[in-house]
């Protein structure tokens, strides 16, 4: 067309481009993810990659899930207590520590945590990865990147997420009875039998653990596709590595709303 | 040390400490050591009004827990409540005469069924319906009660 656009026309054109490329990164990744599915043998049978991804990604977030799990416990407990020691019932602060923790914030705030500590990391690696060319060099010597690369981390990442969310659970009741029993003066027997009578393990623990699972693909997907996509510059990676955390805190929050209204109701 | 057996050694770590952790919360926290199947046998009750009994809600004797309500449904019939239980198979030698509460473990706890045990030399058997029951205290039937009978003394 020889004529020049007008206003609205570019308005237009740049909102459908906007969409179109939004729809085509969501085409994109999902067609990462079923690689990565398809990959997943290789990563089993490649132990020894495997486990240097559960080291990266789950060990060494260990420090900072168990010390979040214990003051989110803690936390949590001296609130609980403030609020029911007016109605006379503080020893039902440990069912009350435990719920939340199990339903709602050790999958979610372990997981956000995981998105910052490990999802970050794996971006910027694999950006830099393909900044300095280490991707094409190992297409050139034919070893495919998603079953040498990929995979391993996208696996690491589910079987290290739910465990240390299980870890960050454990530490935070933990951390709720060194508050609430050892400082407080809640009854410990009060404190353990309310909570085993109120905590149901399908209902809350395995609910919880399904969470944890749908969480840690969602941040190893976002993680792994900014990294494939990040422009392989330093600039472009930064910004690559923002963007995982970012995206993969809303879809964090916005995939426990989901789940809970299907789990809870 | 070679560099792959420390990473090995830290993740076998990682997973010992994650498997306590889950066995932590199965036996301290959740009601996990509850779920070992252990053989039931099945009775059932027509109630009144159930006030707000639930599933999974305990069935007791003299306080302890033998049984669970396994389900609620409405008797197409006498449209009572019809509250089906899962006893314990260690306690199946309750008297056929035995009747059922529903009753509120303190003010502002959960509901749960008491078994009041009876004389009768017979034995509850699986599929036998318990006839004597009493309903919840519905708390606002007792309030309009209550005010009925003070206008009465007026």
């Amino acid at each position: 067309m020889s004529r020049p656009l007008s206003g609205a026309q570019t308005l237009l054109q740049g909102l459908g481009a906007t969409l179109l490329d939004k729809l085509a990164a969501f085409g994109r990744g999902f067609l990462l993810m079923l690689s990565l599915v398809v990959a997943m043998p290789a990563a089993v049978l490649r132990v020894d990659l495997l486990f240097k991804q559960v080291y990266v990604t789950g060990v060494l977030s260990l420090p900072i899930i168990l010390t979040a799990g214990l003051f989110v416990g803690m936390v949590l407990s001296l609130q609980g207590y403030n609020i029911l020691v007016d109605f006379n019932a503080e020893e039902a602060v440990g069912s009350m520590t435990a719920l939340s923790l199990l339903r709602e914030l050790g999958p979610v705030v372990g997981a956000l945590l995981f998105a910052g500590r490990a999802g970050s990391a794996m971006t910027a690696e694999i950006g830099l990865m393909r900044s300095t060319e280490q991707i094409s060099a190992l297409e050139m010597m034919a070893i495919d990147p998603i079953k040498f690369v990929y995979a391993p981390r996208f696996l690491a990442a589910i079987i290290t997420l739910p465990l240390l969310i299980i870890m960050f659970n454990a530490l935070g009741v933990f951390g709720g009875y060194l508050v609430s029993v050892s400082w407080l003066g809640v009854d410990a027997g009060a404190f353990w039998s309310q909570m085993t009578s109120q905590v149901d393990w399908n209902e809350d623990v395995v609910n919880g653990m399904i969470k944890s699972v749908v969480f840690a693909v969602l941040v190893a997907i976002i993680a792994l596709f900014q990294g494939v996509n990040a422009i392989p510059t330093s600039e472009g990676v930064s910004s690559a590595t923002t963007r995982t955390v970012v995206h993969s805190s809303l879809g964090i929050l916005g995939f426990d709303f989901i789940l809970t209204s299907i789990m809870f109701n | 040390m070679k560099k792959q057996t420390k990473i090995e050694i830290w993740v076998g770590l990682f997973v010992l400490m994650s498997l306590m952790a889950l066995a932590s919360i199965a036996f301290q926290v959740s009601n996990f050591s509850e779920w070992k199947e252990r053989p039931t046998y099945r009775v059932s009750a027509l109630f009144d009004n159930i006030g707000g009994l639930k599933v999974r809600a305990p069935l007791k004797l003299s306080g302890v827990v033998i049984g669970r309500v396994t389900g609620i449904e409405i008797d197409p019939v006498s449209f009572k409540a019809r509250v089906n239980m899962a006893i314990d198979q260690s306690f199946n030698q309750l008297p056929v005469d035995s009747s059922l509460s529903i009753l509120t473990s303190g003010l502002l706890g959960d509901q749960y069924v008491g078994l009041e045990p009876g004389g009768d030399e017979e034995v509850l058997k699986p599929g036998d319906e318990i006839e004597m029951t009493q309903s919840a205290i519905v708390l606002e039937d007792l309030i309009g009660q209550f005010l009925v009978k003070l206008s009465d003394s007026e």
